[in-house]
């Protein structure tokens, strides 16, 4: 890539047609792009799956049962200032709250699939909303 | 009807000037116009959702709620005339539900009349929660008020009947309140047939209380914040002097005026409810009267959650919640301006931070 960075200045008054065979960086088709939110918008139907499953805490409770289309969870508003923790909290945090309390179930790691496909539906739901960290 | 109707009826032609307060406690009744021997006063609970896990238990969290509603309801002095359940006494409408509900509620001393939830009916279209708790739509009088419960969450009879391979697979379409399988609520040809004769025999001065599951008015379809085929009763009531309509679903403090139709919701036992408007992708009409509820603080466990009891001052219906973990509000109706009034939160600057949803 740095070469081909290199290479690309020297050549910038000449053709860059040259290069149109050779993977660049930054180029990327409409396919592409429609594979990638193909990707996305899976992991948002495994985050609307959870979101909706009794098996995702002990009780049979549901996250659906308070957030429908994960309303009041406010994605938007994180990281922020939770009274409640005492301390500045990422959304992950508070989803493991819901999961250990209302549903009396078992946390999930940061970075575990469920994790992030939970994440990945509530901020679905909330798109177009403007990003406001720690807003109470 | 009977002669304490008559009595209430010229009362309502003769009186209704004299302020005089009310016999329940002070400090929660704001409004009252009418004789103190005319006033009267029910409990309302709604929205349990006891929610079997397996064996002999329940969901602690929702127990907990109706228990509470339950204890503080029997409590009350004087003594309520009766209490309604709002219903989705139950989660699931299974036997186990509704029995242990049933269980919970068999501790209120006063009579109880039950409305069918969308959570109690879908299961066996209510026909366990019938051997319960008696008809699903009927109406009766007392003290000179014609009330009247309809099973409003009744829906399209090709959804009920021919969609669904198991009637397991039907109730748990319906309790998703956001599935997109669901299917709108409505009354129905059958009740409002039934309804229009029901009130055909009430002279038009007789102040009409009606107790449905979902709202007799269109708010926010995508959660069933719903009646199809609300129009039609509210032209229904429209040629009565005094209306009013009391509905459950939506675990949240919601009301209206429309004509001459107050509409109050009730909160739910069981957990609240984000505003519609807090689903950045709704199309909704939230009644621009109401001053929302407090947004819940999940860290207390009853927060946002409540139940209430109304007095019935002169045909109308002040609310009086009573909110677990938070303050009692009063949404009483303000005779001047015709329309359900909080009493303390009238105006935009009087609001506080935490009644702000978003």
């Amino acid at each position: 890539m740095f070469k081909a960075n290199i290479t690309m200045k020297t050549a910038l008054l000449g053709s860059l047609l040259v290069f149109a065979n050779a993977s660049i960086a930054d180029e990327f088709t409409d396919a592409d792009v429609k594979r990638w939110e193909q990707q996305f918008m899976d992991t948002v139907k495994q985050g609307r799956e959870l979101w909706t499953s009794p098996k995702l805490g002990n009780n049979g409770v549901v996250c659906a049962q308070c957030h429908p289309n994960a309303a009041n969870t406010h994605p938007e508003t994180y990281p922020k200032f939770q009274k409640q923790l005492g301390k500045v909290a990422p959304l992950w945090e508070m989803i493991n709250w819901c999961l250990k309390n209302p549903l009396e179930g078992q946390p999930l790691a940061a970075d575990d699939p469920k994790m992030i496909a939970l994440q990945a539906y509530v901020t679905h739901e909330r798109r177009g909303v403007k990003l406001e960290p720690g807003k109470h | 009807m009977s002669t304490i109707n008559n009595s209430r009826r010229n009362f309502i032609k003769h009186s209704g000037i004299a302020l005089l307060g009310s016999s329940l406690p002070i400090s929660l009744v704001e409004l009252a116009f009418a004789e103190t021997t005319q006033n009267f006063s029910f409990a309302y609970i709604s929205d349990s959702h006891i929610q079997h896990i397996k064996g002999a238990e329940f969901v602690r969290n929702w127990d907990q709620g109706l228990k509470r509603a339950v204890a503080e309801a029997n409590l009350l002095t004087p003594k309520p005339d009766f209490v309604i359940f709002g219903g989705d006494l139950a989660q699931l409408g299974t036997k186990e539900e509704l029995d242990h509900g049933a269980e919970m509620l068999s501790a209120l001393s006063p009579k109880v009349h039950h409305v069918m939830g969308e959570h109690d009916y879908y299961l066996d279209l209510g026909e366990y929660w019938e051997k319960l708790f008696g008809p699903q739509y009927y109406s009766f009088d007392h003290k000179g008020v014609h009330f009247v419960v309809l099973n409003s969450i009744r829906t399209y009879d090709e959804w009920t009947y021919k969609r669904w391979p198991t009637n397991v697979q039907r109730m748990a379409e319906m309790a998703g309140l956001d599935n997109p399988n669901g299917s709108p609520f409505m009354v129905g040809d059958e009740q409002r047939k039934w309804l229009k004769a029901d009130l055909a025999k009430i002279p038009k001065t007789t102040p009409v209380v009606v107790f449905s599951h979902s709202p007799l008015q269109k708010i926010y379809k995508g959660w069933n914040f719903w009646t199809e085929d609300a129009e039609q009763i509210q032209a229904m009531l429209k040629p009565f002097k005094q209306a009013s309509v009391i509905y459950g679903h939506v675990h949240q403090i919601q009301y209206n005026q429309i004509g001459n139709i107050s509409f109050n919701s009730v909160m739910a036992t069981a957990w609240p409810w984000p505003y519609p408007q807090a689903y950045a992708q709704a199309e909704q009409y939230l009644p621009k009267l109401t001053v929302p509820m407090n947004r819940a603080d999940p860290f207390f466990e009853r927060d946002a959650t409540g139940w209430q009891f109304i007095n019935m001052a002169n045909g109308r219906v002040d609310m009086h919640f009573s909110l677990d973990s938070n303050n009692s509000r009063t949404v009483g109706f303000n005779k001047s301006k015709k329309r359900p009034e909080d009493t303390v939160y009238p105006s935009e600057a009087k609001r506080t931070a935490p009644q702000t949803h978003y």
